[in-house]
This record gives structure tokens, sequence and C-alpha cells, in this order.
């Protein structure tokens, strides 16, 4: 199947209410037809929501470029290897301090605005081992301790590959190292209490305030992010949530008060970042062969994104 | 014979300094000799606090720095406000020149008027005729003549004893920027000196030090520091007179906080007044002048808004230092630089903090008068200083993007806390090191002579020995690793070659009279190599290793340019398997000069660092094995090459800290650029978070790193030179992109996240 490699279809945007919101007529409808389906199974909507769903062609391949040996899928499956599209040392973004941000692949969600789809796809991340990565992580203790950071696992969805991701987490707190997890939530029911116990910090990706809008921005369900940040609230685990704010998509008052009604209930939220949408990964979309849907949408202005910031400081909570 | 005669008391009968300029300063071996670490170390008041002691800018203050900046756009507009054509400069030619006389509390210009730059000849009467020329001012004839036919200079002496091999290298540009034609700067004189005991005293100094001298049997040596022994003492006479006709009798040491800021610019004066050297660096003064700042505002003598006030009128002269230059020294030093870098802050051996008021004083500087890059403010980091001091400066950093952070514990442990950087990265003792500097050569340059067989990739010349070039298809890297050696070779031998012709030259032509009188007679001298290209030439081997390299060569057989296929890791990444080749490379060559005896048995040392010659480099050197297409910048100093560090800046300045100190110890440069909002959400976030990018950079063993943290113009102004830019970094929302690299919109529409507004 060689057309499954290139492309997912869920990245064309479908026939429906989508376009009718945008601003300027971005639909081309080329991809759905030309394309062809990759075969799929699991979820309602086609998807797989973990790497248990996936089908062998949507595994990465080897660094020879052949398929996985079998123990390779084994070890992948069990997360004692995961599918990593990238890591980075920054500073002030994904947490506090400077911190290495693991970004793993793959991804149950397609959000419309996603600005690094090349970490939608399992496949398109190199495999590599707990042990290594934790290598790396442990050479980075003394700049950790010293900028007051340490680990955060985003990607992609780390959630998505939630084995992997339990044990870096373990062996991270392990070196006494400080973890967020970057996550959208929608995968919550996988991080259990033992794995939360292994966390610190959440950056809790809030991306619409109700079901229509979020099903319209992600494809997915709500529900699995609301009940995920009650439970991180029950535990009192730091919450730094984040919303980005689209033009003709996320941007409707209605929304964002919806998001600020779900965020309010939540104690253990420290921070609320409103993120202006940019278009910085329309490229990225296009150098995979991928359509964007929100071509030529204008980043909101800073009115626009103060305006939003201010219906959550009006609920007493801290936004940038 | 071995004795040291500077144990026996400085100061002469009549005069005695405990009483009057050293009252209340707690006694020590410094009174016995000449030792002002000493003196610093039992009087100085370390301080913990933090900035909200200090003042701002009095109307005085400002409007003495308004009067220089309504002179400076002319002088930007046609490269000199003005020059004296006719009068070589030495420490006592002008006649004393005034920005206002009624209202400097510091006094003395190079020249009688501000701005007004002088002819220094003695390193070379071309560069001096040349400059002239190209600013439009008659050449004296009476000059030309004395120049050409009476007196020799720097540069001819250099160029009678140049071999033709060390002629070729130079003019192929495989080492380029000596220092043979210029004054070679880069020797800080001890200036506190004067302030602290007086000419008197340096000159009876100078005297037991001549009579030790006068008990050797005169070999070559022997005497050749009796006549430098001579000058030395001549200058400081010099000096003082220089000071009389501003008024000031410096003879003896000085009694207040007002007279030492004054004493010590004096012999910085004389210094810049006599010397057009490339760096004219000024040392570490902040805990010296303390205590004398500490005594007075403990008296009511001074009040912290007049400390304040002496300080920004000192850092106002040391704004207006200016040499006359060519258009093609520029171009390898662009900016008009002249390197008048200030140590602060810093650890003593004793575990007590360096940082003082006056510290924070000299930063405050930036606020007072607006930010500016000389004095080229330098801070010396480490994670043990004290938080309030890390903290301001960075938000001097972030508000400025004027002060480098050098790491303290490596300066440390190779210089002492007495320590100082000259021009950018080179750590010396005051007083009692010195260093022969030698500016760079290309290394990337010379891996392509290697694979060429010693020819030059451009004119297809032989430059390097004739040796055998790379046959085949494809570069092996063994093989080539092996010819680069061989190279490698050749030009250290080269290298060291030039660099004691010129030393040898100019200690006889242009000698420092004045800052060697302030040193001890017992210097340690380093021979200061460098080399340039780094990361395109770890690159270039990298890309030989892990891809596929095939040279593509023109009809006479000469490689000049490469396919390469395949990926391959690159230096910048913390990434071992390239930045091990980084090391090597550093290592090698290090290994390779210090084969070659220097003159006057100089240590030798090397830098990573290229100033701004990174673009000249660059220009002179043809296609690269990495894939850099000829002409193209080599990045600065020690950086990975532009936009090849993706992943993140402290991953970059990881995979320089690699390179080991001991290899590098004329200093190891790294040059980083991030936008605010990069550092953190609030202010105070960003400054908490670039404390600890530094203490993290400084506990990985990293030894410099120039942070710029841009505001909307800097942006502004990458859009219009994106080739200044290379590897500015913006982050939004979790996405890092190349800013330089984005399409115009999509620079503007940063423009407009960066700053909360739209354009």
């Amino acid at each position: 199947m060689p057309g499954t490699r290139t492309t997912h279809p869920r990245f064309t945007p479908s026939e429906g209410s989508v376009t009718a919101l945008r601003p300027t007529d971005a639909v081309t409808p080329r991809a759905a037809q030309d394309l062809p389906l990759p075969r799929r199974r699991g979820t309602a909507s086609g998807l797989p929501e973990t790497l248990g769903d996936l089908h062998r062609e949507l595994l990465p391949l080897d660094a020879d470029g052949r398929p996985l040996h079998h123990e390779k899928v084994q070890a992948l499956h069990a997360g004692l290897m995961g599918s990593i599209h990238s890591w980075e040392l920054v500073t002030a973004v994904d947490g506090p301090g400077t911190r290495m941000t693991l970004f793993l692949s793959g991804c149950p969600l397609q959000c419309q605005y996603c600005h690094n789809p090349d970490t939608m796809q399992l496949k398109n991340g190199t495999l590599q081992s707990a042990e290594e990565v934790l290598k790396r992580i442990r050479r980075y203790r003394k700049v950790f301790s010293a900028s007051g950071g340490g680990l955060t696992i985003s990607g992609g969805e780390p959630l998505f590959q939630h084995k992997f991701v339990r044990r870096i987490l373990r062996g991270t707190k392990e070196m006494g190292v400080h973890t967020a997890l970057d996550t959208s939530g929608f995968l919550g029911r996988v991080a259990d209490d033992e794995l939360l116990a292994d966390v610190d910090l959440v950056l809790l990706d809030v991306k619409s305030g109700n079901e229509a809008t979020y099903h319209e921005t992600t494809g997915r369900s709500l529900a699995p992010t609301i009940a995920f940040g009650d439970r991180l609230t029950a535990l009192n685990k730091p919450i730094w949530v984040r919303f980005v704010l689209v033009p003709g998509l996320t941007d409707a008052p209605e929304n964002i008060r919806g998001v600020a009604d779900i965020v309010q209930n939540w104690g253990s939220v420290e921070r609320v970042e409103v993120l202006p949408f940019h278009n910085m990964g329309e490229d990225k979309w296009a150098s995979l062969g991928l359509d964007y849907s929100l071509k030529g949408v204008q980043p909101p202005s800073s009115e626009q994104t103060e305006a939003a910031r201010e219906v959550f400081r009006a609920r007493g909570l801290t936004v940038y | 014979m071995t004795a040291q005669t500077t144990d026996r008391p400085v100061h002469d009968e009549g005069f005695d300094p405990a009483a009057q300029a050293w009252r209340g300063f707690q006694a020590g071996p410094w009174q016995d000799s000449i030792d002002v670490r000493d003196f610093i170390q039992r009087n100085y008041t370390p301080y913990d606090g933090d900035s909200a002691f200090l003042e701002g800018a009095t109307a005085r203050t400002t409007g003495i720095w308004q009067k220089l900046l309504e002179m400076f756009p002319a002088e930007r507009e046609k490269g000199v406000y003005d020059v004296d054509a006719t009068t070589p400069s030495t420490i006592t030619s002008h006649k004393p020149g005034y920005i206002d006389a009624e209202q400097e509390i510091v006094v003395g210009l190079q020249t009688d008027a501000p701005l007004k730059r002088a002819i220094m000849p003695n390193g070379g009467w071309r560069m001096a005729k040349n400059s002239l020329e190209t600013y439009g001012y008659p050449v004296d004839p009476t000059l030309e003549k004395i120049y050409s036919t009476y007196r020799k200079t720097h540069n001819d002496g250099v160029f009678d004893v140049y071999s033709p091999n060390v002629r070729a290298a130079r003019s192929s540009h495989v080492v380029t920027g000596l220092p043979d034609a210029y004054g070679r700067g880069r020797i800080i004189g001890d200036y506190r000196r004067v302030a602290l005991y007086g000419v008197d005293a340096l000159v009876e100094g100078k005297q037991r030090e001549r009579a030790e001298l006068d008990l050797y049997a005169a070999d070559e040596k022997v005497i050749r520091e009796r006549e430098e022994n001579a000058e030395q003492i001549r200058a400081l006479r010099e000096l003082q007179e220089m000071a009389a006709s501003y008024g000031f009798d410096i003879s003896k040491p000085a009694t207040n906080a007002t007279e030492a800021v004054q004493w010590l610019y004096f012999a910085y004066l004389g210094a810049v007044k006599e010397q057009n050297g490339a760096a004219m660096s000024f040392g570490r003064n902040t805990a010296f002048l303390d205590v004398y700042f500490s005594r007075d505002l403990a008296d009511g003598v001074l009040t912290e808004s007049e400390v304040q006030e002496i300080v920004d009128d000192l850092v106002i002269k040391l704004r207006i230092v200016r040499f006359l230059r060519t258009p093609e020294y520029d171009q390898l030093f662009s900016g008009d630089p002249t390197w008048v870098t200030e140590s602060i802050g810093g650890m003593g051996a004793d575990g007590r903090t360096l940082v003082t008021k006056t510290s924070f004083r000299f930063l405050q500087t930036l606020y007072n008068l607006g930010p500016a890059p000389e004095p080229n403010l330098t801070v010396f980091w480490s994670a043990d200083l004290p938080e309030g001091f890390k903290r301001y400066c960075a938000q001097v950093s972030i508000d400025t993007s004027a002060i480098q952070f050098e790491s303290d514990e490596l300066i440390r442990g190779a210089c002492g806390d007495d320590a100082a950087i000259a021009c950018c990265v080179s750590p010396m003792t005051v007083g009692k090191q010195m260093q022969f500097f030698g500016a760079r050569v290309n290394v990337a340059k010379s891996l392509l002579y290697a694979i060429n067989g010693g020819r030059d990739e451009i004119s297809g010349k032989q430059i390097a020995p004739e040796s055998p070039a790379v046959v085949g298809e494809v570069l092996e890297f063994d093989d080539v690793w092996e010819k680069f050696l061989v190279t490698l070779d050749w030009l250290a031998a080269t290298y060291v070659e030039a660099l004691n012709c010129i030393h040898y030259m100019h200690d006889k032509y242009a000698y420092e009279r004045l800052e060697m009188a302030l040193h001890d007679r017992n210097v340690l001298r380093t021979m200061a190599c460098g080399i340039a290209g780094l990361s395109v030439t770890a690159d270039s081997l990298s890309a030989i290793k892990y891809a596929t390299v095939r040279p593509v060569r023109d009809q006479s057989g000469l490689v000049t340019d490469y396919q390469i296929d395949g990926e391959f890791p690159a230096y910048g990444n913390d990434d071992d398997r390239v930045d091990e080749i980084a090391v090597k490379i550093v290592h090698e060559f290090m290994e390779r000069v210090r084969r070659h005896p220097t003159y006057r048995d100089a240590v030798h040392t090397q830098s990573v660092l290229t100033i701004t010659s990174n673009v000249v480099y660059g220009k002179k050197t043809g296609n690269t094995p990495d894939g850099r297409r000829a002409g193209e910048p080599f990045a600065p100093g020690a950086n990975p090459s532009n936009g090849r560090d993706t992943h993140g800046m402290l991953a970059s300045a990881l995979s320089v800290a690699k390179l080991p100190f001991a290899e590098a110890m004329d200093g190891i440069s790294l040059t980083n650029t991030v936008v605010p909002s990069g550092l953190g959400r609030t202010k105070d976030e960003q400054i908490t978070n670039l404390v600890g990018l530094l203490d993290a950079q400084n506990v990985s063993d990293g030894y410099h790193m120039n942070v710029n943290v841009l505001n909307r113009e800097t942006l502004e102004d990458a859009m219009a030179h994106p080739e200044n830019y290379p590897q500015l970094t913006v982050r939004v929302s979790g996405y890092a992109v190349n800013f330089v690299r984005l399409t115009r919109e999509q620079q503007l529409d940063v423009l407009s996240r960066t700053f909360h507004d739209r354009v």
C-alpha cells in the first residue's frame, strides 16, 4: 500500500460546516478524491487511539528503511522503544526553566491548526529505546538543576505511546528530575494514577469549549479532556492550560467562555496560556503532501488575543 | 641573584601615603610592593544585595552625553568626525581637550577635541597614509618623508623578515588578519597602579627592576630588557606630564575616589594616545574603585548619585576612544570596534564574591547613557555569584543585549582571581601577563588544501607544499583526515613563524611602553594563535565520514565542489559523533602549534574566535564538503554553522562547551540570539530563565556566551540584513523557526506576535 505512507485522509478537510466557518475558501477536495484511504480499525472515526490499535503499515520503518523486525514491533508495543520525532533543549515554552522537550510521534487528533503535522503519524518518527532516551535526559541533569527545568514529553500526543511514556517518566523521576506532560487529555484515561505520580506538571491543551467546536477542530470529542482535568484536580496535580485562538474556528465568544467555564472548575490550574494561531506550520503540511485547511486564515490581532485572555482573567486565573 | 627587589617600600621618604591617600585602608603587603590584588582583597566589600540602590543619570551627565550624541551622526556618515593629520600621536603630543570643560568630572581626550582621531604611524606608515587618503585628509609630505626615509615602522620590519612561504599563506588568505600592519593590542596595563601608588612610586619600582637588570651579564635578552625598562620609565614620566597639562599631579597616590578614577583614566588614556592596538582593553577595575567609593561614601564626601555620576563620566570617556583605521581593517573588524573591555564580577579565590556595588554601577551606565557596544562590559559568571547580581546582569542583558558572559571558573582556574579579558575572550592576569596577538588561520581552507594536495581551491596555486591530492570518486574519511593533519603540520609551522616575525618587530618598532610599564618585569607572555572555520570543518569531516561525498573536479583536476548524498550529524546539536571531530581539530592544531618555538618563549595558546572576520574568511573560501557554498560566511567563533543547530540554544552551547579550554586557553567564543518572549512570559520569568541558562552553561564548562535578546528594532534590522542574523531563532507556542528563513509575511507575523501588536 504505497499510498498509505504518504498521506493521512483526515488531513483533508471533510465536507460540512468547517469550511463554511472559514473566512476564505480553503477547501481543496483533491486529496480526498485522489489518494487512497489506508485501512484502519479501532475507533468510531476510523482513527487509531493508541499504539495498540495500529496496523503494521503505520509503524515507523527501521533505520535501514525496511519494515520493522518483529522484535522491534514487540518492543514498541511494550513501551521498551518509542517512536521519537525529535528532541530539543528549550527555555520558557514547555514548562519552567530550561527543559528537554521530547516530541513523540503519533496523535489521535487532527487539529486543523496543528503546527507540527509531521508528528501526527507514528511512522514518521525514529525508533529509540527507552534507555537511549533516558541516557540523554541523564546527560542534562546539571542543566535542569541549574535552570530549574526538567523534562517535558510532548508530541504528537505522548499518551499515544503511554507505555513508553510511563517508562521514561519513571526513569526520569528516579534521577530526581522535574517532569511535565504536554497532552490534549484525549487519552487521559490511559494515564493512570501510577503514571501521573511521576508527572510534576501537566500542560493541558483545551482546544475548545464545547463538543461541536472540539469535534470540528480536532475530529474528536471534548469529554475525555474534561474528565482528565477533573482527575488532575482531584489529584491536586499542577496544570498549565493552553488554548489556541483560531479566527473563525475557536474564537467565538461562547466557545472562549466555554473553555473558561471548564478551566475555572479545575483548582490546580496555575496558569492559562492563550496562544494566538499562527500559520508557520503551513509549509510543513505542504511538504508532507497534505492539505492545510486553514490556508489564508490570518492570526488574531493582539486586541482579539487580549480580549480572549481577559475572559480568563475575569475569572481570577493567571493568564499569559 | 634571584631575590625580587619589589618587596621593598615603594614610597619615598618624605611622603606618608598611609596617613593621607591610604587613610582607613587595611595595611598589608600591598604597601610594601606593587600588589593591587592584595590591596583589593584586604579592602573591598562584597555586595550580595540587589540593584535598588542605583541612581539614574544626572542632568549634567545627560548634558555631556547629549553633546556627543549630536556629533555621532556626522561621524557615522563620514566614517570619522575629524582627524589631526599632522601630529603623530604620543602620550604628550596633544594639548588638553574637553567635551565641556566646565562640566566634566573626569577629564582627558586622545587629542585636543572629542572624536578627533590621531595618526599613529609607528605600526605602519601605509595604514596611516591610506586612512588619511580614505577620509580626504592631506598627507603631510614631511611626515611621509620621515616615515618612509628615516623612521622604520613595525610594518616595514615584518616584511623585511617574512619568508616566501609566509607571504604565500598570507596572500592566499589561509592566514588572515595578522597584526603586521597595525598595532597588535590585547595588552592590558594595570592602570590601577597609577591610582594606588602614584607615578613616582611606579618609577622607583621600575628603577629597582633596572638595578637588578644591571647586575646581569649584558646578553641580548638583558640588553633588550634594559632598553624596554628605560622606555617604560620615560613613558611613566610622559604620563605625569600629560596629566599635569590637565592640571593634575599624579606623581603621588590618589587621595579620594574622584582622583582614583581620574588617575586610572589618565593611565589608560596614555595607552590609547600612543597605541592603535586592535583591542585596547581596560582591565578589571570595579572592585578596586569600589574601595575608594565606599570610603568617600562613608566619609560623607560623596552621595550615591555623585558616585554614579563619576562612573557615568568615566564610561562616557571610554565610549569615545577612537582610532584611525582603513576600510580593509573595517572589513575584517567591522563597526569601528576598540574593545575597551572591562571585566566585572566573578568570585575570589577565598570564596567571597568580587561583586561590589560598583559592579552594578558600571552596568547601570547602560541605562543612564543608553546601550552601547563600548566599553565592552564583560561579566565573569559563576553559578556561585550572588543572586541579586545575577538577576541584574540578566535584566541588563535582556534590556540592552550589550553585555557578554565568560566563565569565571575557567578564567580563575587559569589566571587567578585578578584576571581580565583582553578584546573578547582572551583571559590574562592583570599586570602579570600579556599576549602576542595572532589573529587566526582558516582551518576550513586548510581542509580544502589537504584535498587538493596543497593547491588553493580558488586560484589553483600551490600554496602548501605539494602533497598527494585525494584521488577517487568518493572522499574517504581516514584518507582525508590523514592529509588534513599533514596540512596542519605545515600551517602551524608557517603560522608560528609569521607570529614570531610580527612580535619581534612590534617589540622593536612599536613597543607598548606605558602598558608594559604597568606590568611586572617578569611577565607571562602567551603566543595567541587562533582558528576560524571550526564548524564548517567539523561538518565537512562529518559529511565525509557519515554521508557520501563525491568531489567535483575542474579540467585541471582541482576539486572545486562536492556532491553530498545522505545525512550527516552537524556540530551544534550535542551529538558526540561530530562534536568529537570538532574537539579533535582543536586538539590537533594546538598540539602542532606547540611544536614550534616562540619569540620570547611565549606560551602557546589558541582561540576559537573570529570576531567579525568570519565573513571575510568565508568570502575567501571555496565550496566545502559540508555543502556550504563558496563565499558564504563561516559561523562566528566556535558557533555551529548557521541553522544546523536544530536542538535549541542550549544544545548548541553544550556542543561548544565540549571544546577543551585547556587546548584553547585564549578563549572560545559563542554568540546566541533569543527574542525576549523566548525567555519567558513576564520580565521576571525572562530574568529567571536567562539566569538559569547562564548557570546551566556555566556548570557544563561553557566558556563564553554573547547573548542577544532582541527587540523589535533588531528584528526589523534582521529583515533588512538577514546575513547578519544567521541563527536568530523564534519560538511561538512550542515551535521553533529560524527567523531569516521565514518568508517576509511570516517575519512580519513574528514581529507582530513578539511585540503584541500588528504591523
